[in-house]
């Protein structure tokens, strides 16, 4: 065991649930608000175990997480809607907590745990998207008010529309190499000069937007990191986007091929001999990536993390592509169909209370957000399998004078 | 409409136990002194493939040969977990035993046989002295239809067994001191030397699992079980036998990938490595997943054979179903990611190849198995 494995041990299961009972008593849940419970949950160290005291956590071993989850579970006790504020959970605070002041660790992890304030990503651009470190938004310090001057346009902006507050990296020195000229910020999404127009998507809706940046103050207590680091910090929340699977453990037939196997049991005649083939070729490669996730968390919980994470995000997006697909085909008539084509401003992702059209649809961006398939297929070859990395001519050069 | 499985069966342990993973070092050691690539074509150019001496150390000094056999009846108590990384070695290294005939297939037989002769019989198998081969081919599948078995006519004439037919395709026959013979009249042991027996060997596909026709004329058998019992005992050999075949295979698949990478790393054209080819980095990255994937398989037939978990059979067609193609694909990668070379008869790729396209007809295609989920999962076909 390690020597944080060993500090960390010092907080045990038993301990865990008898803090749980304890929180459960003096807040019973029928009986507190929904916000006022997930409080006393932050404040009781129950919110993310593995964080330090004071911060939601009690410095426990992440595993243990999951024995907290299903005691509140099984008392009925609300959660924090974490689909919602999926960016905040998974990106934002991982990388405050890592790089933030105490100040800004005590200031932004409570409401973002609690979703009083929901988070968004700043970081692609017109014309940085796989090659973030390309970004052009540039960020000017003034000295004498202590604050920077952002100016700029972002892209695909989940939530942007109702987050609080976003995470956002900017070029503070065109002079330097790409990865050298940035810094991290917090920039506030309420603050004047940021202005959040809707980008409607393949589905219809405007799941995320386009972010313009114009004269936007960012007080210089609101970075994050130190000057012309934000590329080591954003590399910080980028991994854990990519790491954000495993916890959750997946029942047989639970995700994308429940409605398929449904429909199939449920409509015989819409069965033919080249369809059976392929779903149940689907169904067993669904089982499969199940087993993987679980071995995955077996190995998280063993604590000998494996590599197999940084593919699951890739065989999640294709399975999701062909399953659903598959899926539109098996319905027949039903399959040429659509729901509703409304611009609508949805909070979150719901693959599951949609139709089959918009799953096929959706699931389009699953190889895309979040680093595309083809970047993550580098990583794994780079990183995993130690192959030769990409030749690139672009690493010594000033940002100033790359090619665009 | 619900699913007929149990929604919240016991999570599978999917993971390697330290004892299991310090079997699978001495196995691998073993196999890494003794079983080259130069050796294994060297002995299969001389007609005799099987290598009695690496057998001979594996199954008895080490005790391979009883891991599934109780410790009461001389084997190691261990189960399929353990031999399920035995195995996993042995695809690594393309290994010509008879360890799934004999250890794994065989062994089942006779754990299900029950009698004091099969007992006395499992004894022997565990010991790793004698090797054991049912008289089956080599692609009979669970859940399929038993061939038709073989004709006891000394019964009710003569006094004694006098047993009378033609097996196809019987794996590692040319390696059995004793061959168990499913008859209309029960289970047999017959003696591999006995009067009436005849083995022809075949020109096999995979030249590291040789293929013999047994032909029986007459031969007289020790009875060990009655028809039924017989077939329910072959019945769950064969679901051990496929769901350890996954272990198997992913050892191939193993192999495969590691070899590939190193070369395509050391290999260069254009100046450069070709493993830094974004077409063959994403082909290798893919295979990677696939690879991954295949793991988790093979561990969930594995433990849910050793556990007895009640959806065992839905988990092993699942482990077979996905792993056989992935063995297939890597061996077939291999090949092609190694250029000229992956084509001559000196570099070891086409050990795997012929391995993996046999293994992926044996114990069940992985069409096959996909019907099995079908049945199993009630996602009946048209
Ligand atoms: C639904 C959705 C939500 C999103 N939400 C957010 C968000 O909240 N915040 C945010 O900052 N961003 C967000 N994104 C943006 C997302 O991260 C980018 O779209 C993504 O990184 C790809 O960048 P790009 O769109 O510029 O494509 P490009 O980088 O221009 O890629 C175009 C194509 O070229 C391929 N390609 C690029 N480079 C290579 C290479 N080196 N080798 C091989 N192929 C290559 C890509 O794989 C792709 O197929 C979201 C995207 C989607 C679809």
């Amino acid at each position: 065991m390690t020597a944080a494995g060993q500090a960390a041990a010092a907080v045990t299961a038993d301990q865990l649930l008898v803090r749980v009972r304890e929180l459960l008593a003096a807040h019973p849940p029928a009986a507190t608000g929904r916000e006022d419970f997930l409080r006393a949950r932050f404040d009781a160290g129950l919110a993310w175990v593995h964080y330090p005291q004071g911060l939601g956590g009690l410095a426990a071993p992440r595993s243990l997480q999951a024995v907290v989850d299903a005691e509140l579970e099984a008392a009925g006790a609300p959660d924090n809607d974490p689909r919602r504020i999926g960016i905040g959970l998974g990106m934002a605070a991982p990388t405050i907590l890592a790089y933030g002041t105490e100040e800004q660790k005590r200031r932004f992890l409570r409401p973002l745990w609690i979703g009083e304030e929901v988070w968004c990503q700043l970081f692609s651009e017109p014309g940085a998207g796989s090659d973030l470190a390309a970004l052009g938004t540039r960020a000017v310090l003034d000295e004498a008010a202590g604050e920077w001057v952002v100016d700029g346009q972002k892209v695909w902006t989940s939530s942007a529309h109702t987050a609080r507050w976003a995470i956002l990296i900017a070029r503070t020195d065109p002079a330097l190499p790409k990865h050298q000229g940035i810094t991290y910020f917090l920039c506030d999404m309420h603050a004047p000069g940021v202005e959040v127009r809707p980008l409607r998507q393949i589905t219809g809706e405007a799941e995320f937007n386009e972010v313009f940046l114009t004269g936007v103050r960012i007080p210089d207590a609101h970075r994050l990191g130190a000057v012309g680091q934000g590329w080591a910090v954003a590399r910080t929340t980028l991994m854990n986007e990519r790491v954000s699977i495993g916890g959750m453990r997946i029942p047989r037939e639970g995700g994308m091929i429940a409605p398929v196997a449904a429909a199939w049991r449920e409509r015989p005649r819409l069965r033919t001999h080249a369809l059976h083939q392929r779903m149940l070729e689907l169904w067993v490669e669904a089982e499969v990536a199940r087993l993987t996730g679980e071995r995955l968390r077996q190995q998280l919980v063993a604590g000998q993390p494996g590599p197999e994470g940084s593919g699951m995000k890739l065989t999640f997006a294709r399975l999701n592509q062909e399953i659903s697909g598959l899926e539109v085909e098996l319905l027949g008539e039903e399959g040429l169909l659509y729901e509703d084509w409304t611009l609508r401003r949805p909070e979150i992702v719901d693959f599951t209370g949609r139709d089959a059209g918009y799953r096929y649809l959706r699931a389009k961006g699953n190889s895309i957000e979040g680093g595309t398939s083809e970047i993550l297929l580098n990583i794994v070859a780079e990183r995993v399998l130690g192959l030769p990395p990409e030749p690139r001519d672009d690493k010594d050069l000033a940002w100033k004078d790359l090619a665009r | 409409m619900t699913p007929p499985y149990p929604p919240s069966a016991a999570p599978l342990d999917l993971l390697y136990s330290e004892t299991e993973e310090e079997l699978r070092t001495a196995v691998r050691s073993l196999l890494a002194a003794r079983c080259d690539a130069p050796g294994i074509l060297g002995r299969i150019e001389s007609g005799r493939p099987h290598d009695p001496e690496l057998w001979r150390t594996l199954a008895v000094d080490m005790g391979t040969a009883g891991l599934l056999v109780p410790e009461k009846l001389g084997g190691q108590g261990a189960s399929h977990r353990e031999a399920a990384v035995v195995l996993e070695e042995l695809g690594r290294a393309a290994a010509p035993v008879p360890y799934l005939t004999s250890a794994v297939l065989a062994a089942e037989i006779l754990i299900g046989c029950d009698g004091p002769e099969a007992t006395e019989l499992l004894r022997e198998l565990a010991s790793g002295r004698r090797i054991f081969v049912p008289a089956l081919p080599l692609t009979l599948a669970p859940g399929a239809p038993l061939p038709p078995p073989v004709r006891d006519v000394g019964a009710g004439v003569l006094s004694g067994t006098a047993l009378s037919g033609t097996v196809m395709a019987v794996a590692d026959a040319v390696a059995a001191d004793v061959l168990l013979v499913l008859a209309d009249t029960g289970l047999y042991a017959v003696p591999a030397t006995a009067a009436g027996v005849a083995l022809t060997p075949l020109v096999a596909l995979d030249l590291t699992r040789p293929l013999a026709t047994v032909t029986l004329d007459g031969a007289a058998g020790t009875r060990l079980a009655d028809p039924a019992t017989a077939r329910a005992a072959i019945a769950g050999a064969l679901l051990s036998g496929a769901g350890l075949l996954a272990s198997e295979q992913l050892g191939i698949a193993e192999w495969c990938l590691t070899e590939t990478v190193a070369y395509v790393r050391g290999r260069h054209q254009f100046n450069r490595p070709v493993g830094s080819f974004q077409a063959l980095k994403h082909r290798l990255a893919r295979l990677w997943l696939d690879v991954a994937s295949a793991r988790a398989a093979a561990r969930a037939a594995a433990d849910a054979l050793a556990t007895g978990a009640p959806d065992a059979p839905l988990t092993v067609a699942v482990a077979q179903a996905y792993c056989s193609g992935v063995a297939v694909r890597a061996a077939e990668e291999c090949v092609q990611l190694h250029g000229g070379i992956g084509m001559t008869w000196e570099h070891p790729a086409h050990l795997y190849l012929k391995r993996a396209k046999a293994d992926s007809l044996a114990l069940g295609t992985a069409g096959h198995h996909r019907g099995l989920v079908a049945d199993f999962a009630e996602l009946p076909a048209p």
